[in-house]
Parts: structure tokens; C-alpha cells; sequence
């Protein structure tokens, strides 16, 4: 019934926009990043062995399942503490769960009032920045952990000092969010008539 | 484009280009080749080589060993890595490491044809080949009588033949029409993989582009110098030169007319890269050129080394190995005729 041109754009009206929300993006750049240090770790390990347990630090991979990963893990994140590709990941689940607490339903007389349309342009952009920041933010530490793990296998003094760099890398992820947790908390809704 | 390759690249070749590198740090240092110029004979040279990564290839060979067989088990090594990374690859990065056996293919092809005409055994020149240009029908070369034949037969199969249309001719195979074929056939080889890196664009382009000029101008300063003395015309020996590099057009226009190896040092100075090289040979010497060359061609290898996500560490990889490779035959060759003085004539650190 409907042209070609337009089915496309049906198809994009009728998805819901929560898949647009901050962690549909957020979850595809940590996986972004992930296969991209994941890679270049395996191939890398084959002469090295020792380097997948601390280059780990940089994937951080939810998928692994096993006891012993976990434990690595633990171990990894007790001398260390910090988690770089998953932090993304993690980061587009709090502003999900932000934005979630702000939406409220506005009666319909109210809809296009303009506090209203405020509100849900704020949250959406929200969403949209934190979503690109991660996506960003995914990538760039996906490729430093990449180029870590190939150095550190010729050469293990460099591991942390790359990881420094990859710190300075999930920094940005962390100011999408910031800042789009600032923009949602301003989001207020029509008082109900 | 230039830069966003990084977001794509380990998605298909991000797991070889990490074995390449692993691969490279099995590269003899400048420690290990002082221990092997330090040997007195073969055995101690097997000795040193079995603790580094050619452990497994040599630690079977029976004791009276020949230099020979110390370079066919390193040149098994580097085969069975090309294969391994070859049978992992995905397109484009397939094609790209076929491209860089065609140059062993060319010289197997001319070994063959050259062996045949002074009379020698099939068999005994294929053993003689490179392992990394052999191709199905190899055999079936020593048949043809001139190139129309030689083409019809055997090489219209294989990769090689696009190469072959600017050099088909009925003479018949002679010594100086099979360098002269050679020469052509690698000159349409390296313009061919120059095009190929430029459609590949990004970093691949910019430093294979880099590597295969200096290539390209290398060949055409030993073209020069090798044709100096001999009747090939000015006109023959500019055809022989690629159509792409430092050196092209005008370093050719001016290498086409020398006659011996000062005029050629003169062309060459004019050249920033290449007056380095050059300024390290004395005059009249043109032995230490070959070595020049290699060092230069080493540093070069090992400087795309510094940079990620690109297809010019595996060619830098097997180029390195083929050097190592040489290195280990000077030695084992200077040791086995007792002639260690030498051994530092040839070989080239890489480390």
C-alpha cells in the first residue's frame, strides 16, 4: 500500500524510541571497542601469553563466564580498580536508568505545550549525547587497547603506560555523561492542571 | 580515507597483523648475529640458531651440515608462517600477500628457463627454486623453445600473465633476451602492485607506495649499472625502467645516457635520499653499493613497523626474513670457507 520512499520511514517512525536511548548506542560502541582491543589481543597473545590477563583490563568482557575469568577479574579490578570498554557500556545503563526516572506522562491538552515539549526534547537530547559520547569514547579506547596489547607483548614497561592513555581516552564518555545528566535534571514536566 | 581505516580494520585483519608483530620479535638481533659471527664452524652455528626461533626447523639435521641446508630449513620457516598467514587471510589482504610471491615467481620462472638452456636437469633447478614462487606447472617451463611458446604453454595460467604482454616476442631464449625478460616481466610486477596499494588506499597506499619506489629506483640504478659495457641500447634500458618512483622521469632520462658508475653516482646525488647512499661509498667502488641499499631498504622496513592498521607490515615481515635470511647465508658461507675477516662485509643489522 505504501511507495517504496516511505517505507523506510515508516520503519524508523514505528521503532520505539527507547531503542534510540542512551544505551542502545552505548551498548553497540563497548561492543565497537571491544572486538576491536579483543582482536589484535588474541593474535598478540599467541607469542606473548602473559599479556591477556592484564590487557583484560581493557576488555572486560561480560561475555567470559568461566570462574576463572572471574576471578581474574576480581583480582584485576581489586589492583587496578578501573574498567575501561565495559565502563561505557555500564555508563549508558545509568543515564538509561536516569532518563527513565524523568519521563512522566503529560495529559493530552498539555502535549504541545511548550514546558512540555521542553522536557522531552531535553531528555531526548540527553539520550543522544550520551549515546555519541560512548560511541566515541568506545572506540578510542578500543584502538589504544589494541595498540597496548601489541606493545606489550614486544615489551612490558609499556602496559601502563599506554593505559594512561587509554584513562585519559574513557574521560570522554564520562563528560557525555555529565552532561547529560545535567541537561535531563532540568527536564520539568507541566505541573497537571 | 586516511585515519578512519582504524575503526575497520581489526574487524578482518586485526588477528594477523598481531601475528606479524609477534613474528617480528623472533627477528635475529644484533646480539645473536654477533654470537654467529663469533662461530667456527657450521655446527656452532646450528648450536646458536637452535636457541633461537629456528630451533625446531634445524635440530634434526645430521651432523656433516651444509650451508645450503641451513638456508633451505630458515627459508622452510619463513614459508610455513607466509602459509599460515596466507590461509587465514580475507580479501583484500589475500590478494595483497599473493602479490608479494610473484617476485619469486618471476626469478623461479627465469632460474628455469636459464637452466634449461645450458642444458641442466628439470629436477635438479626446481629443487634450486624458491618455495614461496612456486606455482602448479612450473615443470612444464623447460619445454618452450622462445617466449611465444613459453607464454602459451605454462604462464597463461598463472598470475603472471598479464605481465607478459609487453614482453612477448618470437625470438628465441637467449642470455640477454631472458634478462631482458626478467627486467620487463618485474617491471610491469611492481607497477601492477603499485596500482593495486593506491586502489587500497589509506596508510597501506601512502607507505607501500614509499617502499615500492625505493624499490623501483633501486632496480633501475642496478639495471644501469649491470648494463654499463653491454650491448643493451639507451632506448632498451629506459624500457626497463618503472614508471613510477623518486627517479621518474627525469632521473631515468639521465640514467638511460650513463656510461660507468661515477656518471651514475652524479645522476643519483641530486636526490636527497639517495646522495646519503651514495656519500658512504667511495669513488670507484661498486661493491658496498649493494650493501647501501639493503641497509637503507632495512631502515625502511623497519620504520612501518611504527604505525598500525595498515598491510605494509606483512610485506615489511617477509622482506626483514628474507634479509635475515641472506645475512645467515654470508655467514654460514664465510665460516664454512674460513673466511671470517668478511663476514661483516655483508651482513645487515636489523636490530
Amino acid at each position: 500500500m505504501s511507495s517504496d520512499s516511505s517505507s523506510w520511514e515508516r520503519a524508523l517512525v514505528q521503532i520505539s524510541p527507547y531503542t534510540f536511548s542512551a544505551i542502545g548506542v552505548s551498548v553497540l560502541d563497548a561492543a565497537w571497542g571491544i572486538f576491536i582491543t579483543g582482536s589484535s589481543l588474541i593474535g598478540a597473545a599467541i607469542k606473548a601469553p602473559r599479556i591477556t590477563s592484564k590487557n583484560l583490563i581493557s576488555t572486560e568482557s561480560g561475555a567470559f563466564d568461566s570462574y576463572y575469568m572471574l576471578k581474574l577479574l576480581l583480582v584485576e579490578l581489586a589492583r587496578l580498580g578501573v574498567i575501561f570498554c565495559e565502563a561505557v557500556a555500564i555508563y549508558g545503563v545509568i543515564v538509561a536508568i536516569i532518563l527513565q526516572t524523568e519521563l512522566e506522562s503529560v495529559p493530552t491538552s498539555q502535549m504541545y505545550a511548550p514546558e512540555s515539549l521542553r522536557a522531552g526534547y531535553a531528555i531526548f537530547a540527553s539520550g543522544l549525547i550520551v549515546g555519541f559520547a560512548n560511541l566515541v569514547c568506545g572506540v578510542c579506547v578500543g584502538i589504544i587497547g589494541s595498540s597496548c596489547a601489541l606493545s606489550d607483548a614486544q615489551n612490558s614497561s609499556l602496559f601502563v603506560k599506554i593505559l594512561v592513555i587509554e584513562i585519559f581516552g574513557s574521560a570522554l564518555g564520562l563528560f557525555g555523561v555529565i552532561v547529560g545528566i545535567i541537561m535531563s535534571s532540568q527536564a520539568t514536566w507541566p505541573a497537571k492542571a | 580515507m586516511y585515519g578512519w581505516e582504524m575503526l575497520s580494520f581489526n574487524i578482518h585483519d586485526g588477528f594477523l597483523e598481531a601475528i606479524v608483530r609477534g613474528n617480528r620479535s623472533g627477528l635475529l638481533t644484533a646480539a645473536d648475529y654477533n654470537n654467529l659471527c663469533q662461530c667456527e664452524t657450521l655446527d656452532d652455528i646450528k648450536m646458536h640458531l637452535t636457541a633461537t626461533e629456528y630451533g625446531p626447523y634445524l635440530q634434526n639435521e645430521p651432523s656433516p651440515l651444509h650451508t645450503t641446508t641451513i638456508v633451505e630449513k630458515c627459508t622452510l620457516k619463513l614459508v610455513d608462517e607466509y602459509k599460515h598467514m596466507l590461509c587465514q587471510a580475507t580479501e583484500p589482504l589475500s590478494t595483497f600477500l599473493q602479490y608479494i610471491t610473484y617476485g619469486h615467481m618471476i626469478d623461479n620462472v627465469v632460474l628455469i628457463v636459464t637452466g634449461t638452456l645450458h642444458e641442466r636437469d628439470v629436477n635438479e633447478l626446481l629443487e634450486k627454486c624458491h618455495p614461496l614462487g612456486m606455482f602448479d606447472s612450473i615443470a612444464s617451463l623447460a619445454v618452450a623453445q622462445n617466449m611465444r611458446e613459453l607464454y602459451r604453454l605454462v604462464l597463461v595460467d598463472t598470475p603472471l600473465a598479464p605481465y607478459f604482454s609487453e614482453c612477448i616476442t618470437s625470438e628465441d631464449l637467449d642470455d640477454m633476451n631472458i634478462e631482458i625478460m626478467r627486467n620487463t616481466l618485474y617491471k610491469a610486477y611492481l607497477e601492477d602492485f603499485y596500482k593495486f596499494c593506491q586502489k587500497l588506499g589509506g596508510a597501506t597506499a601512502e607507505i607501500m607506495c614509499d617502499l615500492l619506489s625505493f624499490e623501483a629506483d633501486r632496480r633501475a640504478v642496478n639495471i644501469t649499472i649491470n648494463s654499463i659495457g653491454t650491448e643493451l641500447t639507451r632506448d632498451d634500458r629506459r624500457k626497463l625502467y618503472s614508471n613510477f618512483g623518486l627517479l621518474y622521469p627525469y632521473g631515468h632520462e639521465e640514467l638511460a645516457v650513463c656510461e660507468d658508475v661515477d656518471q651514475v653516482r652524479g645522476a643519483m646525488e641530486k636526490y636527497p635520499p639517495y646522495q646519503y647512499i651514495f656519500s658512504r661509498i667511495s669513488y670507484g667502488e661498486s661493491q658496498m653499493l649493494d650493501k647501501a641499499f639493503y641497509e637503507e631498504e632495512v631502515k625502511r622496513l623497519c620504520l612501518s613497523f611504527e604505525q598500525q592498521f595498515h598491510y605494509a607490515v606483512f610485506f615489511a615481515y617477509i622482506r626483514l626474513r628474507e634479509q635475515e635470511i641472506r645475512n645467515l647465508m654470508w655467514i654460514s658461507e664465510c665460516v664454512a670457507q674460513n673466511q671470517k675477516s668478511r663476514v661483516h662485509d655483508s651482513v645487515v643489522f636489523i636490530f
